[in-house]
């Protein structure tokens, strides 16, 4: 029988900019204020799984022991597009199930300050010089604005659009509506990067930067870093009633990826990974979606938040708008969603976004919340996708 | 891989990629699994859906809908903006492209509108050649 495993310390650090400190700063607040919540230090810890994706090659994991405590355990970087928060975690929680170690430490940390648009090629036109074919299409120029688009703006705007073709009851006014959820909520978040509450109109009159989705209904780069400690169900026997007490179950945890299916190589499918994910873990968790009390999910832009309602099961399969348009995932609402502001406002430090989403839902099982605190809350939610595409579906459960 | 590689009047034509069949009948091809008829536009190693490693070249219909769509008006330095962003459904075979010939305004475009393939100039390069692109534009 395996592990059950528990969250025993969770910590993030302000979203937003930081201009004096760097990935290592950030990722050493984040860890360190995980291992005090915790109570315990990295002595104790078997495994430290550390997650950055923008300089994933530079070893960010082996970078923060020698600032926190070099004890030799092992190192898993990890990256795995918007989805590595919530990989490294897993990894923790791999290991702790394995019976390998007691404890684990995950942390993911971003700088994207500044950062411009994601997921584009960045290749530069050749016009005037030599149309030479290259690589797997054979293409003689940049694909990117002349075979549709490669920005992620574009990319998630486009799986909106194609959830409005086939269910309907879409339209640019909904997904800004959703946006104004998000941008209301955040206003009770002193840790998200921005906390203005946005109307529908200024929401629909700002930017536009791929249609249906303007500036404010794009996920916020921004600077940020998150940790958990995670540990074993034995070993948390062994603890304080007070840490027993905080300690939150991980009911399910869960990593997918797509599966092969028409149009996938075309638009990638952000549905049935997430579908595939979300149904693993309730499973897992022997929970249903109308159990949870607060749900955390990736709305990298306001469609995408739109079809994961579906993804998730919140609602039925099509039913996502009617959903959104009962006031369900408002914060008074039968099942509230992002609570936190989203990283439409929240903001989105892409390694640090998969464990911010699970510190948001732990610190209301906890009741530490404060002004935003979901009340009662027992249970909750949080996803994450990278495209890739790679999808991270974690249930967490209020201690007994 | 085909390459047309054809001569014009005015000297000889590359398509933008090359599923991209020129000629007198311009239309696109696919790769398509000959154990469970997967589709695929780029050089293949294997089939993602069974792994078959079989592939013969299939005909896309010129003629499709419009299943999703986005107007673009920010993108990475060199991109032309805007621009209109789409998955066209050909026949059960979904392309990604560009939707040409048409007002980049929510007005103009819709989900499920008809479109039809038609090609476009690129410009020419140092030695003349014309590089020739792809959109659909409505029918
Ligand atoms: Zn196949």
């Amino acid at each position: 029988m395996a592990e059950n495993v528990w969250i025993l310390g969770i910590h993030m650090t302000k979203f937003g900019k930081h201009p004096d400190k760097d990935t290592v700063d950030l990722a050493s607040e984040a860890a360190l204020g995980a291992l005090s919540d915790a109570g315990v230090s990295m002595k104790d810890m078997g495994i430290l799984a550390a997650g950055n994706l923008m300089a994933a090659n530079a070893g960010i994991g082996q970078q923060l022991q020698k600032q926190i405590g070099q004890t030799g355990i092992p190192v898993y970087n990890v990256a795995n597009a918007c989805a590595t928060g919530a990989t490294a975690l897993r990894t923790a929680v791999m290991a702790v199930k394995a019976g390998e170690v007691d404890y684990g430490l995950a942390v993911g940390v971003e700088k994207l300050a500044g950062a411009g648009l994601l997921g584009a090629g960045g290749r530069t036109a050749s016009e005037g010089h030599k149309w030479d074919p290259k690589g797997r299409y054979g293409a003689v120029a940049p694909l990117d604005g002349r075979v549709g688009t490669e920005t992620m703006p574009g990319v998630f705007a486009q799986i909106g659009m194609e959830y409005g073709h086939k269910y309907g009851g879409t339209s640019f006014e909904l997904f800004a509506k959703i946006s104004e959820k998000n941008h209301a909520h955040s206003t009770l978040n002193p840790l998200a990067a921005y906390t203005k509450r946005m109307t529908l109109e200024e929401i629909m009159n700002d930017v536009m930067i791929a249609y249906p989705n303007t500036r404010p209904m794009c996920s916020a780069n921004c600077d940020g870093a998150a940790a958990a400690v995670v540990v074993s169900d034995s070993k948390l026997k062994t603890l304080s009633a007070e840490q027993r007490r905080r300690a939150v179950k991980v009911a399910a945890s869960v990593l997918t990826t797509d599966p092969w299916e028409e149009a996938c190589q075309v638009l990638p499918n952000v549905n049935s990974l997430t579908r595939n994910a979300a149904r693993q873990a309730y499973e897992s968790a022997g929970i249903g979606p109308e159990d949870l009390n607060l749900v955390e999910l990736h709305d990298c832009f306001a469609t995408a938040e739109l079809v994961h309602y579906d993804n998730l099961m919140l609602c039925e399969e099509g039913g996502a708008a009617d959903f959104f348009n009962s006031g369900a995932s408002w914060r008074d609402g039968k099942t509230p969603v992002n609570v936190s502001g989203g990283l439409q406002s929240k903001g989105h430090p892409i390694a640090a976004t998969g464990i911010a989403n699970i510190w948001e839902v732990c610190t209301h099982l906890r009741g530490e919340a404060g002004p935003r605190q979901i009340e009662g809350a027992k249970v909750g939610l949080a996803h994450v996708i990278g495209l890739g595409s790679a999808c991270g579906v974690h249930i967490l459960e209020k201690a007994a | 891989m085909p390459k047309s590689d054809a001569p014009t009047a005015s000297g000889r034509q590359v398509p933008l990629v090359d599923y991209l069949i020129l000629g007198s009948d311009p239309h696109l091809e696919a790769s398509e699994c000959t154990q469970c008829q997967a589709r695929f536009f780029d050089r293949r190693n294997a089939c993602a859906s069974c792994s078959g490693t079989e592939f013969k070249r299939v005909r896309l219909a010129n003629d499709g809908t419009v299943r999703a769509f986005t107007i673009v008006t920010f993108a990475a330095p060199g991109v032309p903006v805007p621009f209109v962003s789409s998955v066209v459904d050909c026949d059960g075979t979904s392309v990604r492209a560009n939707l040409i010939n048409v007002d980049p305004t929510p007005e103009k475009l819709s989900t499920g509108m008809r479109v039809r393939l038609t090609t476009y100039s690129l410009g020419t390069d140092d030695d003349g050649v014309d590089a020739i692109g792809f959109g659909y534009e409505p029918v």
